[in-house]
């Protein structure tokens, strides 16, 4: 068996019928991950992708023996037993590195595993290691890291997007067979386009944030990248539910969402909002989420134009209120508890300001002094304020969308990956790569990225779908049929 | 004073100096204007809001404010209140910068 375009239940079944094991699954990977993502701080040699942070070989392999001994005792499997799958580095796992890309963190170890972590691993995933990211997942690049950026596996002089870079690299290159990411902004949808890969953005409060490095906790979520909507399925199935380690985690089960797949699309009511196919839109992507949109028409689907009138304002609400929260969230990193602590300090603030100076990078201090400025005296109505009114008036257009139509379809990126070093002196150009995505943050309405055709030069397109609060399952129904009309070529 | 013209002011390098300081951030005199220009030019583009009319509309601090219903406040929706061990101190100070075993330790507070 190899590694190359294994699926979640491929790999689960041959494991189940002892063709191969989980261990030798593990082996594969990581056989992989030395050849092609190298150098590696072990000085391993390779492509230089660059996706791992660090390898969790110990936890894999006793992981990966428990499973084997399972099977070997004929056993039921449970629905991720052997998978390989890789954590982005802003989630806590256990006695192995979190940096969350910031040298801040450096040698910083957490004592615990964030519920999603623990949720894999109970229920069969061998989990290989920790993934780069942008700094505190600030960024559209993966330029942001402060362990080098991420090379995009489809082609190697671009970026493959961000801030979860290192998460869809890992499963475009098949460094594993899925991966968690998370997304503030666009940080899970934005590097599956760029990579090819699915990337699931589940409704807010779906998936717990307990043990997740928090960026803007009204908006941080966390959600799967794998290569087929069928896999990110069965691994939202396992992540979903209420967690009492996390207040704003919803109180309500996970759905069936393997199981609705096989429900039909035919009769799915499909909007297209006018505001999301306006000028800045990349012709080749237009034309391929339009060819996607024929496709679901052919499916059985009805089209039916909407509006969601403040799409524009998505942006800059997004960048007061992300930064504002993160301005709050980032004063917990000050060389007391854990991480980075400046060496020569005299007295409690100069360690408190040395500490910050010297561990975060110039985006993570942008925001902070952005978002700092926007809850300052003065300023809190005009920025904070307004900005939190106007995310209403962005999810009213969402809620009033969604009494016409079953899911939403639009681009996702409005450019295919650009070069590294193209964005990186210019901080608007670099946010405004978000545009597509950020509205669905603010609502707290569940997304994802599917694959939908290339452009002339080779560089992947995806296509976003969006669902309702909780709508996972007709979401990810409509993303299995944009999937299955791409294996049609033409259709 | 009137939102647009709160939103209109001109971020400057004292401005930025005073931010740096409320977020116990130090930036190198290279850094500084680099951060006077980026935050204009982004204030520049927030600078859009003020063209809404937002009276009257509710603010939303997180997802739950807007999917309706009232909060809970019998308590009936709370988790029952039952001891149970946390992280030990140990792992927790092992992640510490400076510790002595029972306390993190910072430079001295006070002078004297």
């Amino acid at each position: 068996m190899n590694a190359v375009g294994l699926t979640i239940d491929a790999a689960r079944a041959a494991v189940a019928a002892q063709t191969t094991t989980a261990t030798a699954l593990a082996e594969q990977h990581y056989t992989r991950i030395a050849k092609i993502d190298g150098p590696l701080s072990d000085g391993t040699p390779g492509d230089a992708i660059n996706s791992f942070l660090a390898l969790t070989r110990d936890r894999a392999f006793a992981q990966a023996e428990r499973i084997d001994q399972m099977a070997a005792r004929g056993e039921s499997l449970p629905p991720l037993a052997g998978v390989p799958i890789a954590i982005k580095d802003v989630l806590a796992m256990r006695g192995a590195p979190a940096t969350a890309g910031s040298l801040i963190l450096k040698g910083y170890r957490p004592p615990y595993d964030a519920t999603a972590v623990s949720r894999l691993e109970a229920a069969g995933a061998v989990l290989v290691g920790k993934l780069n990211c942008d700094e505190f997942a600030m960024g559209s690049s993966n330029e942001n890291s402060a362990y080098g950026p991420v090379r995009n596996p489809r082609a190697l002089d671009h970026v493959p997007g961000g801030s979860s870079g290192g998460s869809a690299a890992a499963v475009a290159a098949h460094f594993a067979v899925a991966s968690l990411g998370t997304d503030t902004g666009g940080s899970i949808r934005q590097p599956a386009a760029f990579c090819g890969v699915v990337g699931l953005l589940p409704t807010y409060g779906r998936v717990s944030r307990y043990g997740l490095i928090a960026f803007a906790s009204s908006l941080d979520r966390v959600g799967p990248f794998t290569r087929t909507v069928r896999d990110a399925a069965t691994v939202l199935e396992v992540l979903a539910g209420p967690d009492p380690l996390d207040a704003t985690s919803a109180d309500r089960p996970a759905d069936s969402y393997v199981a609705a797949l096989d429900q039909p699309v035919a009769g799915l009511r499909v909007g297209v909002p006018a505001e999301y196919f306006e000028e800045g839109l990349d012709p080749e992507i237009r034309a391929a989420i339009e060819r996607t949109i024929d496709q679901l028409r052919h499916a059985g689907c009805t089209i039916v134009p909407i509006s969601l009138p403040h799409t524009r304002y998505a942006i800059p609400t997004y960048y007061v209120i992300a930064t504002a929260e993160a301005s709050s969230n980032l004063s917990r990193f000050d060389g007391v508890r854990f991480g980075h602590r400046s060496a020569d300090s005299t007295t409690l603030s100069d360690m408190f300001r040395h500490s910050r100076e010297e561990g975060f990078g110039p985006e993570v201090k942008r925001r902070i002094l952005l978002g700092t400025y926007a809850l300052s005296a003065g300023y809190y109505d005009a920025y904070y304020a307004k900005a939190q009114q106007v995310r209403t008036l962005l999810t009213r257009d969402f809620l009033a969308a969604f009494r016409a139509c079953d899911v939403i379809v639009s681009p996702m990126t409005p450019t295919p990956p650009f070069r590294l070093g193209e964005k990186v002196d210019d901080p608007i150009s670099m946010y405004l790569a978000d545009v597509y995505s950020v509205a669905a943050s603010l609502a707290g309405i569940c997304g994802i990225s599917v694959p939908c055709g290339q452009t002339a030069t080779g560089l992947p397109i995806g296509v976003q779908l969006m669902a309702p609060h909780f709508g996972e399952a007709t979401l990810l129904r409509a993303a299995q049929a944009v999937e299955l009309a791409q294996a049609v070529p033409n259709s | 004073m009137s939102q647009l013209q709160a939103i209109s002011v001109e971020v400057s390098l004292e401005d930025v100096r005073r931010v740096a300081e409320l977020a116990n951030l130090e930036l190198t005199p290279e850094e500084e204007p680099r951060m006077q220009r980026d935050l204009n030019a982004i204030l520049g583009h927030v600078a859009q809001l003020a063209e809404l009319d937002t009276t009257g509309v509710p603010a939303m601090a997180q997802v739950a404010d807007i999917l309706g219903g009232e909060p809970d406040r019998t308590g009936a929706e709370l988790r029952p209140d039952i001891l149970r061990p946390s992280i030990g101190r140990a792992a927790v100070l092992e992640s510490a910068p400076e510790t002595d075993g029972r306390f993190f330790k910072v430079p001295k507070v006070i002078e004297r």
